[in-house]
This record gives C-alpha cells, structure tokens and sequence, in this order.
C-alpha cells in the first residue's frame, strides 16, 4: 500500500534502531501517550529492536481506558430504555461496567449499533424519528471535533431525537498531572491525532515548566523509531523541547476549523480519568446552546457510585507506573474474551496490546 | 462482572470465545473419544475402512459476494474440512433453512453453484432436507451441509498433527484474508467500494496433488474464521511446540490491506475461505511449494515460518520491521456471519 509501505520500511527501521543504539548513553524512559501508539509499537515488536536503556511507557491516551465506569453504567442505563438506540464506536461496546456490559445488553435485545462515523448515528436518527438515538462520545481532541460537527448537523437538519453523551477528554491536563504526580518519564511521544487538531501549541509547557521533550509522532514503525531518536537526541543534548516528527500530517497551528467547532459546542469542565481522577477543565461539556443533543441533560439517569473491579491494575498502568504483566489478574483471569478492566478491552489499550502481542 | 451468562456474537466468532464454549458445553454433554481429538473431521474406523465425517454451517450475509455466494461456501467449507484431514471427500448432505420471501431465482442460483462446486470437486449431494421459517425467524437463507471422505490409513496422523517436528516448515497456499474483506466490503452499510474477491474453493485436487507429491505432510488446516492466527496458536498450543512465522511472508492484497486498515483489522484475524496451513518435512518443503503452485489455487504458495526450535506452546510472528510478537487466538469478535 502505497504511502504506507514505506514506513514500514524495515531497512529504514533497522537504520534507525542502530542510530539510537550508538548515541543513547541514559538510561531512559519515554512515554507514548496515545494508545495508537501502544498498539503500534507492540504490534510491529518495537521493544525488541531497542537497546536496553530506552524503555517504552504506555500513557494515558486510550479512550475507553479512561472513561470512568460511572459513563458505562449509564449508558447501559439508556441502552435498557425501551425507546432508546445507542450508537458508539465498536470499542466501547465490550467494557465492563459495574453490573454489565453494551454487548451483553445487545445480547438480551438492547438496540446498540456499532458505528464507523458520527454520521451514521445521525442517519439512524433521521430513519428513526420516534427513538431517541444516543451517541456515546468518547475519545480526546481527535473524535471531539467529529462529534461537535454531529452536534451542529443534527441541529441544523432538525433532528430533535438525537443526543450527544460526551464523556470526550482534552489531553494536557493528564500530561501534566502525570509529571506533578512524580511518575518517572524522561520524554514524551506526542499524539500524532490530537496534534493534528491541536497543533503543537498545548505542549509548549511541558519543556519550560518540567524540562521534558515532546516529539509528535505519527504511528508507522519508522515514525515511531525516528520520534525515539528525536528525543534521544534531545536529552543526550540537554536540550528539551516540542518536534513534530509527524510533518506530513500535523501542522504547528493544528486545524484551526476543527478547533473552531469544538469551541462553538463544547466548554472545558472537570472530568474523571482512570488513574488520574477528577483533573481540572480536562472534560469537554456540551454548551447549553446545544444543551438540546445533550443526553445528560436531556435524559438523566443515575446511577449507584461505580466500583472499580478489584486487583484491576488498570489505573496504575495508565499512569505509567506498572506494566500489565505486573497485574495479577492479567492473562489469567482478565484477557480480551473475559476483560475486568477496560485496559483489556479497547484496540488502543496496553493491557490489550501487551496480551496481543507481547506476554 | 463475571463472564457472559447469554450467547454473545463473540461466541460464533472462531476463536477464543467459541473454543470455550465448545468445551464447556459441547464437548461437556456430548464426550467423547471422537470429539475429544477436536480435528476439522471426525476420524471413525468402520470395519476396517477408515472414513472422515464433518459438518458445517453457513450463515453469511450477504448471501452474494465478490467471489462466491452461500452456496459455493457451503460446498468448499465442508469439501475442505474432509480434504484437510487427509481424506478423499465423497459424499455431501444438505440441509436449507430458508426465511418466507426469498425470492425462488436467489434460491436457484445458490443451489446452481451448489451443483456445479460439487461436481467440480468431484463429490455427491446424496441426501437433503428444507425448513421454511417465517419471515423475519432467520436471514434469507442458512445452510449446512455434512460430509463423508474416505481416509487411506496412511494419513490418519495427518488432522491430529501428532507427527510435528522441530524444523518442520509452514506453508500457505496464498495470500490471506481476502474472504472476511469481501463479505465485510460487500455489506451495504460500510458503502466501501473495494476490487477483492473471496478465495473460496474447494481445494481437494490441491490438497491430492500434494499428498501425492509428498510423503512429508504432517498437518493440513483450512484457515477460515479466527484466520491464520488462530490456526497457528492453536497448533503451538495444543502440541506444546514453538511456531515462528515471518510476517514479509505473508501476502496481504492490496484491497484487503487497505479494509483492514482503515476499520482496524489484522489480517492474521481475517477469514479465508481457500488456503490452507500447510506443515511439510523440512526437505519437501521446495517440492510441495513447487506442487501448489501448478494448481489455480496455490499460484502464490510459499514458505512462511517453521516449527522452531524455542517459545514451546507459543506462536511468534518476526514483524515485517524486524521486531517480534506473539501470534495469539482471536479473542472476541472480529467479523460476525463471515461463512
């Protein structure tokens, strides 16, 4: 596949490995905040390639991972309603909440359909004007916008049945936290999606208040061995600071109609994160201009306090402290047919990558 | 949460889930010495001759497809599970369960295909049955369909790959996961337009030329849902034995890679419906490509991995990067009514 092909480049790869080997002096460890990265890196078998002093770290940057139980409980809450069709993205649908899950309820006769895009939950919609039609809206600044722009279709197509329940995440205040919270992170590897929408402006901090390098990074092996090399570079020189090795994609100002959109429907307000809990204006709320596709006020449910599952790791590995194998539960009793923690389930989880690809 | 007290779709999917639940409830209640060995067919001596038995479902949907249709699906699928166990496939059974409304010209051309796959391989439909159901009570039309092969003495160890050795090597007749694509692609509502086709077909004369060209075959499987994948994790698993494939050996078409992509699959995953996992004698290995590749449907057959030497019960994968991972069972669903 053309465009694909050659990043995937093994020469190119190699190159780069043994690049990184010869000028890496520091025991290092560098963190892949999004779990796109994750995936990648384990599928293609990154961390057989690097030497032993870089280490890789999986972040806080999987969606389902840290949405909090409370989210899940409530959308099955809406999925039991008998005029209610729920639409998500297929990841969503397997994790556990407190007392079920998305794809059991479907079993027991729930109408949850799994989408590809937010248009196609409003194309349900308009087919089923007497349903009320719910989008779980999850993900950080890359779905957001998706999301925003099915808010202002649906409002300008009039399409009254139709509900946003945004539980969407914006990423620095967890970058931040991370660092404040002590974990031991040398550099980070930038979102290659969020960054897109973004630009590299959210992390210019991150060098001037923690002295830390981000390098932007797309999610094909040569990328994600050419960002590692980018911030190796950068601490073997002491020189910390914000790259984007992604340039064929991100642009430093990021997508500024995108940003625009999620301005015109979304405000910042405090969210939960698994592992990190509730960080300030890390949550994106629906305006109350808007506050008519906006299911929590348009439907509200509650739901008792959620409980995180017991021995579940989950938190702690997105926080970069453990790695799944130091889970007790992991691949013995949690594994992807049977998941405990949402870490197991998403396509972008470490649990998932590390049971995939590397137990 | 405990695990799932209801069928979920997950369940059908080939993999982890289904082998589960064939253990804990099938093989539960119906034990017994057959079933235990858990092979493509049933391997059963009757008097003295040995014959293979299976049976098989399909409930693809669509019932048409770039490729094939529910008809050539149901005749390949049970064709090669009898191939695949090293047995000459002979005879076919079929049953229809059909949804009030199909319209009777789908139905004849289904069972059309069903008539000339079948004479093409060479085996007989000798018994049948038909079930209407209300409109609404199934999708268009499932069939199953039984077959029984005859089995030379020779090849009984060949479907319970008892005879595997270190060194031995892997080979597929092609490339991988153009079926699960072309049913994914051919699905209204993805409105993908894609240039791939299915690879379902029955591989008997394959598979016969093969076992004639060598005496070194030690395990044949059809690679169809759970993909390449499961099928390797399992024979790693099941014999204690490593497995270590190269994955710029494997060829993906560019259609296929393109689906994946962008819906997040991995090939490894993806059903296919005409190539099988071949494990040959390390010095047959060149002869048996060579063999394959005369046939129409083993043009692309190569080398792709060996039974290796380390990682016992485990499948590997040296990426096509140079890095490595683990090959595991498809856990959950990939597809849904893929076959």
């Amino acid at each position: 596949m053309k465009y694909i092909d050659e990043y995937r480049n093994k020469e190119i790869v190699l190159g780069l490995a043994e690049e990184i080997k010869k000028i890496s002096t520091k025991k290092i460890r560098l963190m892949e905040v999004c779990g796109g990265h994750t995936m990648s890196i384990q599928k293609f078998g990154l961390p057989y390639l690097l030497p032993e002093n870089v280490e890789l770290i999986s972040g806080p940057g999987c969606p389902v991972c840290v949405t909090s139980r409370e989210f899940i409980d409530k959308a099955i809450v809406y999925s039991r309603m008998e005029d209610v069709i729920i639409t998500t993205y297929g990841d969503l649908i397997r994790v556990p909440g407190s007392f079920s899950s998305l794809d059991q309820e479907k079993a027991k006769g729930a109408d949850v359909r799994i989408v590809y895009s937010i248009l196609d939950a409003l194309m349900i919609a308009k087919k089923n004007r007497t349903k009320k039609v719910i989008f779980l809206g999850i993900g950080f600044e890359t779905t957001a916008p998706a999301s925003a722009a099915g808010i202002l279709k649906a409002r300008m197509a009039g399409l009254s049945n139709f509900y946003v329940y945004s539980a969407h995440k914006v990423m620095p205040p967890a970058m931040d936290t991370l660092i404040d919270e002590g974990v031991q992170i040398d550099g980070y590897i930038g979102p290659g999606h969020v960054s897109t929408i973004t630009g590299e402006g959210i992390y210019m901090d991150i060098p001037k208040k923690y002295g830390l390098g981000v390098v932007i990074s797309g999610f094909e092996p040569v990328d994600l061995m050419q960002s590692i090399l980018m911030l190796v570079k950068q601490l073997e020189a002491n020189d910390p600071k914000v790259e984007i090795q992604y340039k064929r994609v991100v642009k430093p100002e990021g997508n500024i109609k995108a940003q625009q959109m999620l301005d015109e429907v979304f405000t910042y307000g405090d969210d939960w994160w698994r592992g990190l809990g509730v960080l300030a204006n890390s949550g994106l709320k629906i305006r109350d201009t808007y506050s008519m596709h906006d299911a929590e006020v348009q439907i509200p449910v509650k739901v008792a306090p959620p409980k995180e599952p017991k021995g579940c790791l989950c938190g702690e590995i997105l926080k970069g402290v453990k790695k799944p194998k130091d889970c007790k539960l992991f691949a013995k009793v949690c594994t992807p047919s049977n998941p405990i923690g949402a870490c197991m389930v998403s396509n972008e989880g470490s649990c998932a990558a590390y049971y995939l690809y590397n137990r | 949460m405990s695990k799932s007290d209801t069928i979920l779709l997950g369940h059908g999917s080939g993999g982890k889930l289904s082998h589960d639940l064939i253990d804990s409830i099938f093989v539960k209640y119906f034990d017994n010495k057959y079933l235990q060995q858990q092979t493509d067919s049933a391997i059963l001596n009757t008097e003295g001759k040995k014959i293979a038995f299976t049976t098989d479902s399909f409930v693809v949907d669509p019932i048409f497809f770039p490729g094939g249709n529910i008809g050539k699906l149901a005749i390949a699928g049970t064709v090669n599970d009898l191939a695949v166990s090293g047995a000459v496939p002979k005879y076919l059974s079929c049953g229809f369960i059909i949804e009030e409304g199909l319209p009777l010209k789908e139905l004849e051309e289904v069972v059309k295909t069903m008539a000339y796959e079948a004479k093409k391989a060479g085996v007989v439909l000798v018994t049948g049955d038909t079930k209407v159901v209300d409109r609404g009570k199934c999708d268009k039309i499932y069939i199953n369909t039984s077959g029984i092969g005859l089995l030379e003495d020779k090849y009984e160890g060949i479907s319970t790959a008892s005879q595997l050795k270190k060194g031995d090597k892997i080979i597929i007749n092609g490339s991988i996961g153009d079926h699960g694509m072309a049913v994914m692609a051919a699905r209204n509502d993805l409105n993908i337009s894609a240039d791939i086709s299915s690879d379902c077909a029955c591989l008997n004369t394959m598979i016969k030329e093969v076992l004639e060209a060598s005496d070194g075959i030690r395990f044949m499987r059809d690679a169809t849902r759970g993909g390449i994948g499961t099928v390797l994790s399992e024979l790693a698993k099941t014999n204690n034995l490593g497995i270590l494939i190269k994955e710029d050996k494997l060829i993906v078409n560019e259609g296929v890679k393109g689906i994946c992509e962008l819906l997040g699959f991995d090939p490894l995953y993806v059903a296919n419906e005409g190539k099988v996992i071949f494990v040959v004698a390390s010095e047959d290995a060149v002869k048996v490509v060579e063999t394959l590749r005369k046939n129409e449907y083993g043009k692309e057959a190569s080398i792709i991995g060996e039974i290796s030497e380390d990682h016992n019960g485990t499948s590997w994968l040296e990426t096509s990067v140079g890095g490595k991972r683990i090959i595991d069972m498809l856990s959950g669903q990939q597809l849904p009514r893929i076959c």
